[in-house]
């Protein structure tokens, strides 16, 4: 199939056969990390701005290093080492920036829609690397590569995401990216951290940490997003830990294949254990090498797309 | 250890059984009920001209432990309440420290196991020293033995917090108490706002600052479609929106105490601290008011609300004393006096406002009713006899009654609880 979009905004706008472009794409970018020179030049010649206007790691280096190996020009602009402490808006900001004739502006802001604001502004790609509690694609789509690369399909998978559903823009997008997959999701946490009408955002819900343990293929743990929680939603992490965390005692009752999945950062010791973050099943680092093949791909497959 | 109760008119809470019967109980449960039952070895009671019916329930009373056992001991109190007919209590969290942690409510449970008079179920507070900052942690709460919780004493002032807390008290499976008053709106009121306040020139408590409440948490349990249980109701006004609310289908239950329905503000006339309680004393309007619910049944059980306090505490004045009113052993008589002689309920009636209602609303599966297999408490009543409230006759720690030299019909004469005499006239 033909690729067509311009920018990214998140799973819902694509199709099945789209996902499945960006996956397939991202198989063949894997190698490129494996070689000595990691380096194709695909994007020769583009210029890719990440505008973070919260803090992150692992998705801003991730993008940097796949733009990198594309052979395209990176630049890295936070909200903190910026004209935005000066006051300036987000949009003028991003202005500015494309007036100095940039390509691609992968960002992400603690508002949902910042992402499609800027689409709607410029003419540049516009890659949503996580707006608010709304959607993290890129993140979706690792999560999506890293189960079929392990398990071979999703397709019938039963998936559980654990944790603080409500703040999680992973759950939300993963919700999306693999039902449209065919899999079947459960989610499970404290009902005040679960969004209302879950359902009809096409998951299930459990309060029954051990259930969802049981009965799962893949286990997606989240963090309790303490800085977006300025309201009491839990009596207390120790509370949490003990009635939602999962240590080697509760995870003697899933599967005996069982994939582990992380997004990062982790809290040991409140919604998984040592032990489990680091289980034989346990593929939290395939997630960050896997992210930068499918953020390779995203890159790739938007550039080629003509506006 | 066995007990045959002979001769007994049962009634419970769908009725009085017409010829009587026989209740052999072995261990803590009531094995067999029929006629001429007989057993060999085991203690008789003879319950003929007397009525048995469940022991009574009590959804909301304070027994000061731990931390003000000058007032009330759990021995002292469990002692007063088996004497008025209550075989199960439950008694609030606004001890000194409160009842927000497990260790706390086991220690209550483990103290009244050891006085063994009648079953304690701890209402833990639903806010981390009661100050509607922070919920408990309530799965550890419930492991430790609650069945419900509450920041009695005060509402939960932060609404966000009570719906929050609504929604995660309904994960964990724990029934929501909520004392009605808007600490805010009552501020420094002593009595019930209005023209005997005024006249007495005290501080008036709005009663606007109990219906505030009742509506934010009827709103609340609607959108949460969670479950709430609002204690101690006074008002007119409070009746109307709890009855709009059921008849839409709201999961909210409510209950009232004998000094709402059986006083009104005036008896403060007489400046008897023991007439200054939480929520005030109102008007006769709301006294036919809270009867009226009662017999609709939008008031879905009576609480004594029993609240000792020392003499000591209640000889500051008025304005200084403390609120509450010692009810254990007025409740019942109160209850046959000014409900079922009046014709406001029936006996039968009276049992599901003290005995079945509560058991369903709390939860007691083998607890409400006379029946083989439920659990062995029992109360064994005079309905007609009349006798006069004295203070040298409480047991209870707390001789705060405004009720002394009342005359009162419905005499508790025996109480059984698990199989065992507890209380014997």
């Amino acid at each position: 199939m033909e690729w067509k979009r311009h920018d990214l905004f998140d799973l819902q706008d694509l199709s099945r056969a789209e996902i499945e472009l960006i996956l397939e794409t991202a198989k063949s970018f894997k190698e490129v990390s494996t070689r000595d020179v990691k380096k194709v030049p695909a994007l020769r010649g583009k210029t890719v701005v990440m505008l973070f206007f919260e803090p992150s790691t692992r998705t801003r280096i991730s993008f940097e290093l796949a733009a990198k190996r594309l052979s395209a020009d990176t630049l890295n602009i936070s909200a903190s080492a910026s004209s935005l402490s000066k006051g300036e808006s987000v949009l003028d900001t991003a202005r500015n920036i494309e007036a100095m004739n940039v390509d691609m502006i992968v960002v992400r802001h603690k508002s949902a829609g910042v992402p499609k604001i800027l689409a709607d502004h410029l003419s540049s790609s516009i890659i949503n690397a996580g707006d608010g509690c709304r959607a993290h694609p890129t993140q979706a789509l690792l999560d999506m590569f890293t189960i079929r690369e392990k398990l071979g399909r999703i397709e019938g998978l039963k998936v559980g995401i654990i944790g603080d559903i409500l703040h999680s823009r992973v759950a939300r997008s993963n919700i999306v990216g693999l039902t449209k997959m065919g899999a079947q999701v459960t989610v499970c946490g404290p009902s005040t951290l679960i969004p209302i009408g879950i359902e009809q955002m096409g998951a299930r819900k459990t309060y029954c940490v051990d259930d969802v343990v049981a009965e799962s293929d893949v286990l997606i743990f989240l963090r309790l997003q303490r800085e977006r929680q300025e309201e009491q939603f839990l009596p207390s992490i120790r509370e949490y830990a003990q009635v939602f965390g999962v240590g080697p005692e509760r995870l003697k009752k899933a599967k005996k294949n069982v994939v582990i999945m992380h997004p990062g950062p982790t809290n040991r010791g409140v919604e998984l254990t040592a032990e489990v973050a680091d289980d034989p099943r346990s593929v939290i680092l395939d997630q960050v090498t896997n992210g930068v093949a499918v953020r390779m791909a995203v890159l790739y497959l938007l550039a080629g797309a003509q506006r | 250890m066995s007990l045959l109760i002979k001769n007994a008119v049962i009634v419970n809470a769908d009725g009085e059984k017409k010829a009587s019967q026989d209740i052999l109980i072995k261990g803590s449960t009531i094995e067999k009920i029929g006629k001429d039952l007989s057993a060999d070895g085991v203690k008789v009671v003879d319950a003929s001209g007397k009525k048995v019916l469940p022991g009574f329930i009590d959804l909301h009373c304070h027994l000061r432990e731990p931390g003000q056992e000058h007032k009330e001991t759990i021995e002292t109190g469990c002692r007063a309440a088996v004497k008025g007919g209550f075989t199960s209590l439950f008694c609030m969290p606004n001890t000194r420290p409160p009842i927000d942690n497990g260790m706390i409510v086991e220690g209550v449970i483990k103290e009244a196991r050891r006085v063994g008079l009648a079953n304690v179920y701890p209402v833990g507070a639903i806010s981390k020293g009661q100050n509607s900052q922070e919920m408990v942690d309530m799965y550890e709460m419930k492991a430790a033995g609650c069945l419900a919780l509450s920041d009695d004493g005060k509402a939960v002032n932060n609404s966000q917090l009570m719906l929050l807390a609504l929604r995660y008290a309904d994960m964990v499976g724990l029934l929501l108490m909520e004392h009605c008053q808007d600490p805010l709106i009552s501020g420094k009121g002593v009595m019930n706002e209005g023209l005997t306040a005024s006249v007495l020139g005290m501080r008036g408590d709005p009663g606007v600052s109990e219906t505030v409440i009742v509506g934010r948490d009827i709103e609340l349990a609607n959108y949460v479609q969670a479950r709430i249980h609002l204690s101690h109701i006074s008002l007119k006004r409070s009746c109307e929106l709890i009855r709009f609310a059921k008849s839409q289908g709201v999961r909210v239950t409510a209950e009232a105490c004998p000094h709402h329905f059986t006083l009104t503000d005036e008896a403060v006339k007489g400046f008897d601290p023991n007439t200054k309680v939480n929520p005030p004393l109102r008007t006769a309007d709301d006294v036919e008011a809270i009867k009226a619910a009662l017999a609709d049944g939008t008031l879905d059980c009576v609480s004594t609300d029993h609240a000792p306090h020392t003499l000591e505490d209640k000889e500051e004045g008025f304005d200084h004393a403390p609120f509450g009113i010692s009810g254990f052993e007025t409740a019942f008589g109160l209850c046959v006096t000014h409900l079922v002689r009046t014709k406001v309920l029936t006996l039968a009636g009276l049992v599901d406002k003290m005995c079945q209602s509560p058991a369903r609303i709390a939860g007691l599966k083998n607890k409400g009713r006379i029946e083989e297999g439920a659990d062995a408490d029992l109360v064994i009543v005079d309905t007609e006899a009349e006798w006069e409230v004295r203070k040298e006759d409480f047991v209870s720690k707390g001789k705060n009654s405004p009720f002394f030299g009342w005359k009162l019909h419905g005499l508790v004469e025996k109480t059984i609880c698990g199989g065992k005499v507890v209380f014997e006239r």
